[in-house]
């Protein structure tokens, strides 16, 4: 029961870390609950299609139609990200004054939380496709030992959801005046580290070179399994033998969602309607 | 259910041969919640080719922290993996979702 509890939390943590950082970044935006509400259940909803269509998604492609699969989720995630972030920089200080630049923003909130729904829904989607065709796999096979492995499941599940709200809760105590910055500094390394698992799925299936593989081994001083390592590797990206390719992907993202932000965020780079309130 | 199980179960017999006709490819079969063989010899500094099998009606996971993968491969189906190019070596790897049975070692020269 317990070895059911640890997988199951390990596949659960990264969406909830996911839900808990864009739930407390988007804090100020009205009406996001609902629309991470709806995110979550359609990604929950998503993973059980997923996992009934496990054998022709990886039929296609050649074969290689699950690793296509994951790239591009993780390939949308980052463009999503990427867009709240940048959103965040032009808006940010407007929502975070709750000044009069919020009712202009209220419109463009509606497109923002639908970027929203759509991160949450595939991070869900992910790592909960994967839950339930473990869970599946073991109430299908032995009798009575199941009941409590399915019990540890559902520990499982409640853990990676209590570290997600602690995230989220943590997060929501940073003072408003260094809030942003901070969430946006969080989903930026999220975003990295999303694009160099894209690129690990791409390598995977041969369709980009490593480079170098791995790039370098950490795993003797920071294993990938251990609980540092994994908060590591869903924060930000942190990979223990990582292939060179993902490095260029991730310093890529990393640079040009950066860049982004500074130059949106620049005073006098905004439109005239969404003017900082002062 | 049936059906897709049966069709799964053709689409594995029907590409088996030709993955077993390709010089590079390496196969991994996984029957009982457990990896055959294995430990698997493969060439070192050489692109690889990994076919699993799995012939178990549950789905499997293959993952490895040693060589950087991870996939599901559903019951009754295959799955190709390329891995490497590889230093000589241990790389072990699990079935995550019977990790105390599914076990093995990819031995790299």
């Amino acid at each position: 029961m317990f070895a059911t509890a640890v997988i199951v939390f390990r596949e659960v943590l990264e969406a909830a870390l996911i839900v808990g950082i864009v739930a407390a970044a988007t804090r100020t935006i009205p009406g996001r609950s609902r629309w991470l509400a709806g995110g979550i259940a359609a990604g929950l909803a998503g993973s059980a299609l997923v996992a009934l269509g496990t054998d022709r998604i990886a039929a296609m492609a050649s074969g290689m139609g699950q690793e296509l699969f994951n790239a591009a989720i993780l390939g949308i995630a980052v463009v999503m990200l990427a867009w709240h972030n940048l959103w965040m920089s032009s808006h940010g200080a407007a929502l975070a004054a709750d000044a009069r630049g919020v009712g202009n923003a209220i419109r463009d909130g509606r497109r923002e939380c639908s970027v929203l729904l759509v991160v949450v829904g595939l991070a869900v989607l992910r790592e909960g496709s994967e839950t339930v065709l473990f869970l599946y796999g073991i109430a299908a096979s032995e009798g009575s030992a199941s009941l409590s492995m399915l019990g540890g499941g559902i520990a499982g599940i409640a853990a990676g959801i209590a570290v997600g709200y602690l995230v989220y809760a943590g997060l929501l105590r940073i003072p408003l005046r260094w809030f942003f910055a901070a969430t946006g500094v969080l989903v930026l390394f999220l975003a990295a580290g999303m694009a160099s698992q894209a690129a690990r799925f791409l390598v995977q299936a041969d369709l980009l070179p490593s480079l170098a593989s791995p790039l370098w081994d950490t795993s003797g001083v920071l294993p990938q399994a251990s609980v540092a390592g994994t908060l590591l590797h869903s924060l930000v990206g942190y990979d223990a033998r990582p292939a060179g390719m993902q490095l260029v992907f991730y310093v890529t993202v990393l640079v040009a969602i950066a860049a982004g932000m500074i130059l949106v965020g620049r005073p006098g780079a905004q439109s005239g309607t969404t003017k900082r309130a002062s | 259910m049936l059906r897709v199980a049966l069709l799964a179960l053709f689409a594995a017999l029907s590409t088996a041969p030709a993955l077993a006709a390709d010089d590079d490819a390496f196969s991994l079969v996984i029957q009982d919640h457990r990896f055959n063989p294995p430990e698997l010899a493969v060439p070192a500094g050489k692109k690889i080719k990994l076919v699993v099998e799995n012939r178990d009606a549950t789905p499997e996971e293959f993952e490895s922290h040693d060589l950087n993968r991870e996939k599901v491969i559903a019951g009754k189906s295959a799955a190709t993996i390329w891995i490497g190019p590889l230093k000589p070596g241990r790389y072990s790897f699990v079935g995550e979702y019977n990790e105390k049975t599914a076990r093995g070692v990819i031995v790299a020269k």
